[in-house]
């Protein structure tokens, strides 16, 4: 009994019982599945063991797309309570979790692997690498990144999800407020997906600096190459504050340290500020790799190259830069003084000047295009508006005398959705579209995917719009009901209305995936887009080894200069290719993390010390193998080139 | 593997150049892993609460022997890569071991530092400044710990391999790793110690 009240769950209620039969039902059917299919060798060699970057990106893919139903499923609930005045649906400790784990797997475990697919998958063939610089961590990465997913993922049916906001100010996420583990859930399942991040931002920069194709200059690289690599070095400098953050934060929770406490010479301040040093730039780490993606989409689909590379760059370099000059402005309000938060309020609207140059430069690129509408430039074109109306909200929260009227409303979150769902979620969706003939094959039906376009922007506008106007009217965040007589009982049924619209968006795609999986035509050649830059140079789907040969470029638009000016991509004959061997270690440590975090979610030492050890035993065992991999032979390339090029 | 034999054995393969660079990235997150440890002690170190400040706990000398040893620890290793560069195993060898076993020493040192910091009522929960200090030095000893057993695995690599493109890479990677602890501590040595002792 005294196990089961420890880890059960501390505000049990019908919904968090049916989870938990349904996710053991679920559980079950998938190993009976398995083994009745007899697919476990399958899976272990081809996927789970797997350290090819294409197979990574599309696992980074597969939990995204989980994780934002995830998400989906925590932010109809929310907006179904708020609906109307008064609602008796969910209660406040259940509004607490559900609006926390919204924002952290949305944030977290949906936004950064759905960027993470993308980069993992379309980078090395961009610059026409055979993969990442250091394939073995680029599984680890991935599988801490799971584990950390994870590890959150079951907090609500085990001991009890986190509570004090995405964003765990202390001190609300201390003992003293924050009961539950949940909070020890958060500290851990960023920690370790954070870890993964880290060593992805490093393989990455390594892969691009060092791997590029032969006549590749930096400045010849494509955009979004250009946009990863400083997503990339934006981590390498962001993570680590993360990391000691969350360090500090399980010691004041594990071993009643005084970090951020009120008493004992403790600074909760230090707690927001820490936090939103790491914070601020990973909302750019995870917008500049979308801009990428739909300066790649709008410059195939207007038929002309992108208008100002170079200010594209050089704009997104200005960004990162600025990334980690701003991050006061999410504490206005909190006694910072008048002179600083002058200084962050002039930062934070120069970050607009930057931007403002994309967006023009994109307009331009359209301006004097030829436009197709498909549905990841139908994604795109609608980006520009809505993005727009979330950046200006931007600049007027920017004004920090004016914040204190905004700050914590709903006005808050109208902004951040208007910027981040048009920003990263459509162009996620765009160039999972874009993408998908070369992971999987086949294209997206196209009249599937554009109505699917058409709901979920509309959806979006009907969903944020009214909550400027309950922001203004006074509705705070994170509040779990509100009287009758506030009024704003309209605006917020307009919201769980445009809700629901984007779930059904969102259901559209799914249903697309599976009706194309069925019908849709494996005769798409290698380049259905009649697109411009190298990944288009190989077949689809792409082989092992990416290139049979690798390809010289003379500009950043390779493939389109093959096919128009008569530029030769593929001189000389096949060779051997040289390929690293699969591995389970990662896996294996990726299910080690899982158990080390959760041992200390409920501070029970003796697992904890077991899996520490395990860790290292794992890092020694790495450092004794010898593995030099393997090679590809002629004959194989051969045969695989013929084939793949019969199915054309 | 193609070795390009006009480079020193630990450049002379594509993946050890890769290596390198990569460890070279990952220094500067490290960087800003410290970097954020000192910005969060300058915030706190006045904030003492009940507890002691840094000049009332602070002892100089094992701070001195811990600087001196790890200081020629970094020096001596530098001498072990020179000799894995003209091809001399066994002095490397032994350069290495003598680096480990400084290393140790500071770690000894430091251990002992940690319990009379305990002992004169400044543990971990005594207050914010004492809770930063031990995570800073925490930290950094922890890393030292990692790098000793990094280091032996290494060697018993040298020991059963000889010196080849790939333990030549390990080793001069261990080496960019320990000269790194080093300049922390300098770090350490002059904004924890010397100014808390004024
Ligand atoms: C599917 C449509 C979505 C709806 C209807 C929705 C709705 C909401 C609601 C009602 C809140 C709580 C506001 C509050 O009471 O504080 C919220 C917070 C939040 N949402 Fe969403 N959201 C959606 C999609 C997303 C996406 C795609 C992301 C990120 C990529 C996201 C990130 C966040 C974050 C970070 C918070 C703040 C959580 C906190 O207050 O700690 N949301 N959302
Ligand atoms: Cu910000």
């Amino acid at each position: 009994m005294d196990f089961f009240s420890r880890f059960a769950v501390p505000h049990p209620s019908p919904a968090i019982y049916a989870s938990m039969v349904a996710i053991g039902l679920t559980v079950i059917a998938v190993i009976a599945g398995l083994t009745y299919f007899k697919k476990w060798g399958y899976l272990w060699r081809e996927w789970l063991t797997t350290v090819d970057h294409k197979r990574i990106g599309i696992m980074y893919l597969i939990s995204a797309l989980i994780m934002l139903f995830r998400g989906g499923a925590d932010a109809i609930m929310m907006r179904a309570q708020l609906a109307v005045p008064e609602n008796k649906l969910l209660d406040a400790q259940h509004y607490n979790e559900i609006f926390s784990t919204h924002g952290v797997v949305m944030i977290i475990f949906m936004a950064m692997p759905f960027i993470m697919a993308l980069m993992n998958f379309v980078v090395p063939l961009q610059i026409g690498a055979r993969d990442v610089a250091f394939p073995r961590l680029n599984a680890l990465s991935f599988w801490l990144f799971f584990a950390g997913a994870m590890l959150l993922n079951i907090s609500f049916v085990v001991g009890g999800s986190p509570d004090a906001g995405w964003t765990s100010y202390f001190p609300l996420a201390g003992n003293e407020f924050s009961e539950s583990v949940g909070t020890n859930y958060y500290m851990f399942a960023l920690q370790i997906s954070g870890l993964g991040t880290l060593m992805t931002g490093i393989n990455m920069i390594t892969t691009i600096l060092k791997m590029r194709a032969p006549g590749m200059t930096m400045m010849k690289m494509p955009m979004f190459t250009w946009s990863s690599l400083v997503a990339n070095i934006i981590i390498v400098f962001a993570f680590p504050v993360l990391t000691v953050a969350l360090l500090m934060g399980t010691m004041d929770r594990l071993f009643a340290t005084n970090f951020f406490t009120t008493s004992n010479g403790g600074m909760d301040m230090l707690w927001a500020n820490l936090f939103w040093v790491w914070g601020h730039p990973e909302v750019y780490i995870l917008i500049l790799p979308a801009f990428g993606i739909y300066s790649e989409i709008i410059s195939t689909f207007s038929k002309r190259n992108l208008y100002g590379y170079k200010s594209m760059v050089g704009s997104m370099v200005i960004i990162s830069l600025l990334s980690f000059l701003v991050w006061t402005h999410h504490f206005f309000t909190m006694g910072q003084g008048a002179l600083t938060n002058s200084i962050f309020s002039i930062t934070t609207m120069a970050i607009a000047v930057p931007t403002g140059v994309k967006i023009f430069n994109w307009l331009f690129t359209l301006w004097k295009g030829k436009i197709v509408i498909t549905t990841p430039m139908l994604y795109s074109i609608l980006f520009l508006p809505t993005f727009t109306i979330g950046g200006v909200t931007g600049v007027m929260l920017a004004m920090s005398a004016a914040d204190y009227q905004y700050h914590n409303t709903m006005f808050l979150v109208a902004h951040f959705h208007m910027v981040i769902i048009p920003g990263v979620v459509f162009a996620m969706l765009a160039g999972l579209t874009y993408y998908w003939p070369k992971m999987f094959g086949f294209m997206l039906n196209e009249k599937i995917g554009k109505i699917a376009a058409w709901v979920i922007s509309i959806s979006t506008l009907v969903a944020f719009m009214p909550m400027f106007f309950s922001g203004l009217d006074g509705q705070a965040r994170r509040m779990y009901t509100y009287s009758e007589s506030t009024g704003f009982g309209i605006w917020n049924m307009i919201s769980f209305i445009g809700a629901f619209g984007m779930a059904i968006g969102f259901a559209l795609i799914v249903y697309n995936i599976y009706y194309s999986t069925r019908y849709a035509s494996r005769d798409i050649g290698s380049d259905p887009w009649d697109a411009r830059s190298l990944e288009w140079a190989t077949h689809n789907p792409v082989p092992e080894y990416n290139f049979a040969i690798i390809p010289q470029v003379e500009s950043s638009e390779g493939l389109w200069d093959a096919k128009k000016k008569g530029h030769v991509l593929f001189k000389g004959d096949y060779e051997k290719i040289h390929m690293p061997n699969n591995s389970g270690v990662p896996f294996i440590m990726g299910a080690i993390f899982f158990a080390w975090g959760f041992s200390f979610v409920f501070g029970l030492w003796i697992p904890g010390i077991l899996t520490t050890i395990g860790i290292f035993v794992c890092m020694a065992l790495r450092s004794f193998e010898k593995d030099h991999g393997r090679y590809i032979s002629v004959k194989e390339i051969e045969e695989t080139e013929t084939k793949m090029r019969g199915a054309k | 593997m193609k070795i390009d034999h006009s480079l020193p054995l630990e450049y002379s393969t594509d993946q050890n150049k890769l290596n390198i660079l990569g460890f070279w990235i990952f220094l500067g997150a490290e960087i800003m892993l410290f970097g954020t440890l000192f910005a969060s002690y300058f915030t706190l170190v006045d904030r003492t609460g009940t507890g002691p400040t840094g000049a009332e706990i602070f002892e100089i000398a094992p701070v001195l022997i811990e600087t001196i040893l790890l200081l020629t620890s970094s020096f001596i290793i530098g001498l072990g890569i020179h000799a894995m560069r003209i091809g001399n195993k066994k002095a490397m060898m032994i350069f290495f071991g003598i680096t480990l076993l400084l290393g140790a020493g500071f770690l000894g040192f430091e251990i002992y530092e940690f319990v009379h910091y305990v002992h004169v009522g400044a543990g971990l929960q005594t207050s914010a400044f004492t809770a930063i200090l031990l995570t800073t030095l925490g930290t950094h000893g922890a890393h030292v710990t990692f790098g000793l057993i990094w280091g032996i695995f290494i060697l018993l690599q040298i020991k059963k391999r000889g010196l080849t493109p790939e333990t030549a890479n390990k080793s001069f990677i261990f080496s960019l790793y320990w000269h790194f602890l080093d300049v922390v501590w300098i770090f350490i040595f002059s904004f924890v110690y010397l100014k808390g002792m004024m």
